[in-house]
């Protein structure tokens, strides 16, 4: 009975049928859609100067949630992403207030997110507590500490190297910030890290199976730890760019990069149950978040609303997610 | 038996004591895996079955008692220890990650990475060496599947284990120890992880199987180590042997 054996055409699968089962094509077909839409009903949406600012609308969100993405591969959550990011200006900020220098000021507060990141990996990691509890937690400590330090109110930041990565590039009559393009770099290398590297293989056995990953000798505690602290990093490379978008290091900003960077994430088809999706996938989600709130921007529906069209399009992306495993 | 010279001798347990405080889970018990058979471990519940595995794989530390890895006495201190002396083993539970293709779970947590500075400074995987060789390994055993970068999620529960198993055949360099390796799977699949159990020795390898089903240690073994009150009732052949002698071993109704 065993004789017939692995077909040697295997990669030769027709273009069509990859580009139809790419896990990003639904993704990308609700972009499409949206844009489709408001481009319709609004015809300033499609103009270059609008679709530059789309770009830059979603630079802090789109970076927010590669680090989201790399937690969830791992069937965790972080519900700390916007707190650490706030972190990391307040501390930016007030050390160049005080006459710091910045390049040191926006390492250290850089560093200073990495040490949040590797503290919530190594309660999840270390004490085994789930994630979403620590991430809580720390989401809590930092929001009241931030307010604490910053005496509740916001400040403006006015320094030149932490407002770089807003000063903007032409690209063949396209405006870019250089925020935009550490955007599009952070992708590029954490989705090498995620596809080509064992590191990103392991991630995603973790998320898959944790058990068969410690069978194979994977070490399953110490790769969370370093999942976490990366993604610690990535957002406090999202605080330098949420300063040069807007100058002023606020307490109480971010309230929705939970939501937002959560909703890219799944909209972007990684599953919440870890070990399925990927960065390309979430690109595409943070762009369709991007694209909605600017799309209701423009048709000048009150930001409330945006809100709750997130919250909506999140639990219609997780509730295909679990259709689509009961199917499996 | 036929009286051949005598066999080499892969994997030997002697006089193995485990005891947890007022408990003897193992009580002097010996143990002798030739090479290129399939020997069957049987036994009641309690009997000290999955005890004498996890002191041969080193996941426990007997109390007292000697283990021979080819005649040289070893002292490993976890399973990666036994893993790197060559010794694999393959669990019920189908130790796979479901979304990830075939050939990355054949590798996984062995991964190759690519040649010159791409592997070694940007650490690239060589994505294609594995499938090659993840194909190469498939064909060899003579398992039937269906694309090796299908993930293995799409496949049956006896192609999955088939996959576990494979994934030890091609790593171990000395045996392959299987904890109940059908338990999880219906009869036809049994039939196909069976056979992939049998291709696994005709390359020379020992297999040591753990199991429950006697028509299965029947179909396979070459010889049945039959474990009772923590030592080794009796080894037998199942061409001298019937399944009813062996339960009765195994229950203390007869001896050998």
């Amino acid at each position: 009975m065993t004789t017939a054996t692995v077909s040697p055409a295997d990669a030769s699968r027709s273009l069509k049928s990859r580009i139809l089962g790419a896990p990003s094509a639904g993704p990308l077909l609700v972009l499409i859609g949206f844009c489709l839409i408001f481009a319709l009903s609004n015809p300033r949406f499609l103009a270059t100067h609008n679709l530059s600012i789309i770009l830059q609308q979603t630079v802090v969100i789109g970076v927010l949630a590669i680090g989201q993405t790399l937690v969830i591969l791992t069937a965790g959550i972080d519900l700390a992403v916007g707190a650490i990011c706030v972190l990391g200006t307040i501390v930016a900020g007030k050390l160049v207030n005080l006459g710091y220098d910045p390049v040191l000021s926006m390492g250290f507060a850089i560093l200073l997110c990495t040490a949040a990141g590797l503290a919530a990996g190594g309660l999840v990691s270390g004490l085994r507590l789930p994630p979403f509890i620590v991430t809580l937690g720390i989401l809590g400590i930092l929001t009241a500490a931030l307010r604490l330090i910053s005496a509740g109110g916001a400040f403006p930041v006015r320094d030149p190297f932490l407002a770089w990565t807003g000063n903007t590039m032409k690209l063949g009559g396209f405006v870019l910030t250089y925020g935009v393009l550490i955007m599009f770099a952070l992708y590029a290398v954490v989705w090498y890290l995620l596809n080509q590297t064992k590191w990103g293989r392991h991630v995603y056995a973790i998320g898959n199976n944790t058990e068969a990953a410690r069978l194979v000798g994977i070490p399953v505690r110490r790769h969370l730890l370093s999942v976490y602290l990366l993604a610690g990093l990535i957002y406090g490379i999202a605080a330098w760019l949420a300063l040069g978008r807007i100058p002023n290091a606020d307490p109480n900003a971010m309230q929705s990069a939970n939501l937002d960077s959560i909703t890219a994430v799944v909209i972007g088809g990684t599953s919440l149950f870890g070990g399925r999706g990927g960065l390309i996938g979430t690109l595409i989600g943070a762009l369709i978040v991007g694209v909605l709130r600017n799309g209701l921007t423009l048709a000048g529906i009150d930001p409330l609303w945006q809100d709750l069209v997130t919250g909506i399009l999140v639990i219609i992306a997780v509730a295909l997610d679990q259709m689509s495993r009961r199917k499996n | 038996m036929s009286a051949e010279t005598t066999p080499h001798i892969v994997l030997e347990a002697r006089n193995v004591v485990k005891t947890y405080g007022h408990v003897t889970a193992l009580d002097g018990v010996d143990f002798e895996l030739r090479a290129g058979e399939i020997l069957a471990v049987v036994g009641d519940n309690g009997a000290g079955k999955s005890t004498l595995i996890k002191a041969l794989t080193g996941a426990l530390h007997p109390t007292s008692g000697e283990i021979l890895l080819d005649g040289v006495p070893i002292h490993f201190k976890g399973p990666l220890d036994a893993r790197h002396a060559g010794i694999e083993t393959v669990y019920q539970d189908l130790a796979v990650a479901p979304a990830l293709d075939i050939a990355s779970n054949l590798f996984l947590g062995r991964e190759l990475r690519a040649p010159g500075l791409l592997g070694s400074l940007f650490r690239r995987l060589d994505k294609k060496k594995m499938r090659e060789e993840a194909r190469r390994a498939m064909n060899e055993l003579k398992f039937r599947l269906p694309a090796i970068d299908n993930p293995v999620e799409s496949l049956s529960g006896g192609q999955r284990q088939g996959v576990a198993v494979a994934r030890a055949a091609l790593f171990a360099r000395k045996l392959v120890i299987m904890d109940e390796p059908t338990a999880a799977l219906g009869v036809r699949e049994t039939g196909q992880v069976l056979e992939l159990i049998r291709s696994i020795r005709d390359r020379g390898l020992a297999v040591v199987l753990i199991s429950h089903n006697m028509p299965n240690v029947f179909d396979i073994a070459d010889r049945i180590h039959i474990m009772r009150l923590g030592r080794r009732a009796a080894v037998v052949s199942p061409k001298t042997h019937t399944m009813n002698d062996v339960v009765a071993i195994m229950t203390g109704a007869a001896t050998a």
